[in-house]
């Protein structure tokens, strides 16, 4: 086994059961058969579209999947496997995560506190070092979430990872909101952590932003990666991609002339793909 | 700011008037329309000429129109004079002073009570959401929803006043004792069971409401965060749930008070207790205009003073009020 593997994400499923207007029991599948590698050191970012299911990725490694969720499949950290209760040890301490919204700040609490946890005074320093770092006034700790514009609340959730020795973050959408400059600066830090040996999973719709900063793209599309490829793949030509959705959405680039895929047979650009992990299928019907 | 205030100040005063007035007004009409002589109720056993009775009536205004008659009064409870009773032979004023002392002791002891078992159960059932302690605490809710105040008045009686004579069958003071005489421990011992049954009625809301929001609050997305950040269930439920509860907490406990006032009225009937809501049975009875209006006038300006209170309250304590807009940071 691979010694430099932080977090191995094997065949991760993950559905939902509810009831529908018969209250029958429907089961709902959001993720199938996901494989994600994370090394020490290494920034991967999984791109795909809004509501492809890349927020939940992040919710069943952190086990903090509603109740009616479903996962199967299997994931180890460091070799270990990434049971509830061994998430629930490292969660907070090891692996940190960086959510996408305000919503996630507890509303009624002075934000400083909130970054500081539980973990009392002692973190009190670090939460002051994190705010300056990030470009936040000390005034700010004593603010609720509602008085933050987006950008603050975002410089507010990622110094909630600063706070602890992580060895794994994981960054939900943490960019959107930001000025360039402070874009720039936050996803910098990931980088430099990472060469200090952290994993980082980045978690965006933004593939530029993906690939100025990761190692590896996981191009993520309706519940499943369709190809993972080193971020050199999608520089030049983008030959080296394998999966057709990949490759149109390297040519989708603006700087690789914004083609959107044509269907052979009808000709069409739109969006009604069929996409799983042979290749994807206009929805005319024809391949 | 200031104006603001103002503004608010204004507005809740106009609104407190409106609501006096057309309260007064209604109970007025409907004390006015009901099928009683408040000649013959004042008189009741004793009979007196057509003549006497006349008498009676004009020195009551009771041959001028009804809207004159409710202007009059209008007019001298502006004067702090708001007529006498005619079953207790005092003046009005002088009378809800009285029972209002043993009825604010009353509901405040439920208050308090049902206000605070209410948020313990709640909490308790929306931490246990769907296990086995959330099962008992909710049956128990619903069932004590479902159950009118009188009857678990006569059940709290029949068992311990009846059966196991810990408590006193009725009033709120021993019988044949002078009022001086009287000790506050024989007061709060006549004030347990009414105060009981008050509270268990109140409960039920309070309990039901304070576990759905624990509920809502536990699945935010803010607990979720706090869950990722290794904050144990007790950790989330004190430092997140407990504060994010605290407002709807606030709000429902002063509007359980309208609630109570309407449950004493039948609580303080079934254990004959001396306090508001007996005199207004008593002044209904007795066709005793005066009071009954004064009760109402009453009823209305404290249920609107503990919704007032809740208001300011919740200015007091929520941020989002509290502090306007932000800083840039």
């Amino acid at each position: 086994m691979d010694r430099d593997i932080l977090l191995d994400v094997r065949h991760l499923s993950v559905g939902f059961e509810s009831y529908n207007a018969k209250v029958e029991k429907v089961f709902f599948n959001a993720i199938s058969d996901l494989n994600l590698t994370v090394h020490k050191g290494e920034i991967v970012a999984i791109v795909g579209s809004s509501g492809s299911g890349k927020s939940l990725l992040a919710h069943a490694v952190m086990n903090i999947l509603p109740d009616n969720a479903r996962t199967g499949g299997q994931m180890f950290y460091k070799g270990e496997e990434l049971t509830p209760d061994v998430m629930n040890r490292l969660r907070g301490h090891e692996i940190a995560f960086i959510p996408q919204s305000v919503a996630f700040l507890d509303p009624l609490m002075q934000v400083g506190d909130q970054v500081v946890g539980t973990l009392g005074e002692k973190a009190r320093g670090l939460q002051q070092k994190a705010f300056s770092h990030f470009g936040l006034k000390q005034q700010v700790a004593n603010l609720y979430p509602f008085q933050l514009s987006g950008g603050m609340a975002r410089r507010v959730l990622l110094s909630t990872s600063y706070v602890t020795e992580t060895e794994m973050i994981i960054a939900d959408e943490p960019t959107p909101g930001l000025d360039l400059k402070i874009a720039i600066e936050a996803l910098r830090d990931f980088r430099v952590q990472a060469d200090q040996g952290k994993g980082v999973i980045l978690i965006t719709h933004d593939i530029d932003l993906a690939l100025n900063v990761a190692d590896k793209i996981a191009i993520f599309y309706d519940g499943r990666v369709v190809e993972t490829a080193d971020t050199q793949t999608f520089r030049g030509d983008g030959q080296g991609l394998k999966h057709p959705y990949s490759q149109a959405l390297f040519h989708a680039l603006p700087q690789n002339g914004f083609n959107l895929p044509r269907c052979p047979k009808c000709g069409a650009t739109c969006a009604t793909w069929n996409v799983d992990e042979k290749g994807m299928r206009c929805g005319c019907g024809n391949s | 700011m200031s104006k603001g205030l103002l503004q608010y100040l204004t507005a809740t005063v106009l609104r407190m008037m409106a609501l006096l007035i057309a309260v007064t007004m209604l109970s007025f009409f409907l004390v006015h329309n009901a099928p009683m002589d408040p000649v013959d109720a004042f008189l009741g056993e004793v009979t007196v000429s057509e003549e006497q009775r006349a008498q009676i009536a004009e020195h009551w205004g009771l041959n001028r129109s009804p809207v004159e008659q409710y202007l009059i009064w209008v007019n001298n409870t502006l004067h702090g004079d708001m007529g006498e009773s005619l079953t207790f032979h005092e003046p009005v004023t002088k009378v809800l002073g009285e029972r209002f002392r043993a009825s604010l002791l009353l509901m405040g002891t439920a208050w308090i009570l049902s206000g605070v078992l209410g948020m313990i159960l709640g909490i308790i059932a929306g931490v246990y959401k769907d296990r086995w302690p959330d099962r008992i605490i909710k049956t128990f809710s619903l069932l004590l929803a479902s159950t009118p105040v009188f009857w678990i008045g006569l059940l709290v009686l029949m068992v311990f006043a009846v059966e196991l004579q810990w408590f006193p069958l009725g009033l709120a003071v021993p019988i044949g004792k002078v009022e001086s005489d009287v000790t506050w421990l024989e007061r709060l011992h006549h004030l347990v069971l009414p105060a009981l049954t008050l509270s268990i009625t109140g409960i039920a809301n309070i309990v039901l409401h304070t576990r759905q929001k624990l509920i809502d609050v536990m699945e935010s997305e803010y607990v979720l965060f706090a869950r990722a950040r290794g904050e144990s269930l007790k950790e989330l439920v004190l430092r997140h749930g407990l504060r994010n509860i605290a407002l709807p907490a606030v709000t429902l406990q002063f509007a359980s008070i309208s609630e109570l006032f309407g449950g004493s009225v039948l609580a303080e009937r079934v254990f004959s207790y001396p306090g508001l809501g007996s005199t207004a049975v008593v002044a209904g009875m007795h066709a005793d205009a005066p009071l009954l209006i004064g009760i109402a006038l009453f009823s209305a300006l404290f249920v609107f003073a503990g919704n007032l209170t809740a208001n300011i309250l919740y200015g007091v304590i929520d941020p989002q009020i509290r502090e306007g807009g932000g800083i840039d940071g």
